[in-house]
């Protein structure tokens, strides 16, 4: 009895070798495409049409089994990837991944461009197109050259203007002044209402439109692309943690007002770190002194000057005194 | 009322560090307590920390001062400093002048310190060196700006300026209404 139990237990144990040494290995007919940067296996192998047909337990068993077989094969290949031994000799052994290869595609649809404004409708029927304006202005009173707006315009300083003609058909009482300035502020009510307006039809339009556009535009200034490379290195999974910074991008994390209003410190902050930041301004200051400081050199001199000089003067008495003795 | 920003802090140093040098390491860092500074309506107030938490329970608008005024910042972000600062720079001042007890006087109503009036200077002042000005008891009664270097202090003739004058004790009469 003992003697057949302890076959049975080689034969146990034998076949259990054979089983793991069948679960390390896996037979496929073409290769796996690795893109281990991206932990990413494909396979082109064609499945077993018969087993993932209909829904059903069935399936589940198949497709478990060749995904189990596929991640034996993923991880047999980074198994064979330089490792080493991270945080020292007793910490996990890291894998170095190469560079992904396998591109993603986009998770969301690119962002449309906004819709044409009234204006811009307009100028499209009528085919008006952009015009540059010089920055400068030739100012005949002034005989120069003036800027079209802003300080020192062409036209002189619309504060001071001490005129203003009643045009004609006009009420002689009314203020030609308080008139002006009523209808400049009409008119730029106007372009507020209208630029508002034309923010509300594109966000009616779109998904969600940005108030700077997002796409590459030929014509966008500096402060845009600024505000647009901001936006896109935090449109990331991780919020842009992760994120290596562009060659020349400053290599402090963005304040989250980016904006005008200043952020200072709390006022009954950490009282130590600020004492030790001050003190270590106070060393910066202190290590920054010229070595050489020439006013000291200037007064050393100065010092031996007279001293010589008095040594000199001592030296005439007491021979003068000497010669007087003589005498 | 808000700490110093760095450049702020940087500024304040800078006028401190030339009355006192490297010892505003002992205003910063003192064994008796935690000091700081805080700004509040342009003016940098030294207090401790102790004082800093009841304070921070006034309303802006109330609150007129706290601890000891150091100084005001100017509207071009320059800093003044003021003789209420005097006690801390007094101990630890590395320059110093004597005046003698005629010329006291004067200095006190605002004049700065005449060759006639020197009593004493430190050896190694160099020209427009932050100096503190005693009397000749000890007694300080201001500071200011040193005109000529000790050298050249002994050469000038008795009517030349060798100090000039920035603040003296004399103002806490003056300038009453407008110290805090």
């Amino acid at each position: 009895m003992a003697a057949v139990r302890v076959e049975e237990v080689l034969a146990a144990a034998e076949e259990q070798e054979a089983e793991k040494r069948r679960s390390v290995t896996v037979e496929k007919e073409l290769e796996l495409e690795f893109d281990l940067g991206n932990l990413l296996a494909l396979d082109r192998n064609p499945p077993a049409a018969a087993g993932l047909r209909g829904a059903g337990p069935r399936r589940e068993t198949v497709l478990r089994a060749l995904a189990r077989d596929n991640t034996q094969l993923l991880v047999a290949q980074l198994w064979d990837l330089p490792a080493e031994r991270a945080g020292g000799a007793g910490g996990p052994l890291v894998a170095q991944l190469p560079e992904p290869t396998f591109r993603l595609p986009r998770e969301k649809p690119p962002p449309r461009p906004r819709p044409p404004t009234r204006w811009e409708q307009f100028a499209r029927l009528k085919g008006i197109r952009k015009r540059k304006r010089t920055s400068l202005v030739w100012d005949e009173q002034a005989k120069e050259w003036r800027r079209r707006w802003g300080y020192r315009r062409a036209g002189g300083d619309p504060a001071r203007a001490w005129l203003a003609e009643v045009p004609e058909g006009a009420d002689p009482e009314e203020d030609q002044f308080a008139r002006l300035r009523r209808e400049k502020q009409e008119r730029v009510a106007r372009n507020e209402l209208n630029r508002l307006r034309n923010l509300a039809r594109a966000h009616r339009a779109g998904t969600a439109v940005p108030a700077v556009p997002l796409h590459p535009t030929g014509h966008q200034s500096r402060e845009e692309l600024g505000h647009v490379a901001r936006v896109a290195r935090v449109s990331t999974a991780s919020l842009g943690r992760f994120q290596p910074r562009l060659p020349k991008e400053s290599a402090e994390p963005p304040s989250r007002s980016s904006g005008k209003k200043r952020r200072f410190e709390p006022l009954l902050g950490n009282l130590a770190a600020e004492r030790s930041r001050q003190l270590e301004l106070l060393r910066d200051m202190g290590s920054k002194k010229p070595v050489l400081d020439i006013t000291r050199a200037v007064n050393k001199q100065l010092r031996q000057e007279e001293a010589e000089a008095a040594a000199a003067k001592g030296k005439k008495q007491s021979r003068r005194g000497k010669r007087g003795r003589r005498q | 009322m808000r700490p110093l920003t760095e450049a702020e802090t940087r500024v304040v140093f800078e006028k401190l560090g030339r009355y006192i040098g490297e010892n505003i390491q002992l205003l910063v860092d003192r064994p008796d307590g935690t000091y700081c500074f805080r700004l509040h309506r342009d003016r940098v107030y030294y207090l401790s920390e102790k004082l800093l938490k009841v304070a921070a329970c006034i309303p802006r608008e109330s609150l007129v001062s706290l601890g000891t005024c150091f100084g005001k910042f100017t509207k071009s972000q320059k800093f003044r400093l003021s003789v209420t600062a005097l006690d801390f720079l007094a101990p630890y001042a590395k320059y110093k002048v004597w005046v003698k007890p005629g010329s006291e006087q004067s200095f006190l109503y605002g004049n700065h310190v005449l060759k006639s009036g020197l009593g004493r200077i430190t050896e190694n002042t160099a020209q427009y060196q932050g100096v503190v000005v005693y009397s000749m008891a000890d007694v300080p009664l201001g500071f200011g700006v040193a005109a000529k270097s000790t050298q050249e202090c002994r050469k000038v003739d008795p009517m030349a300026i060798v100090v000039f004058h920035q603040a003296d004790v004399g103002e806490y009469v003056r300038n009453e209404d407008t110290l805090t």
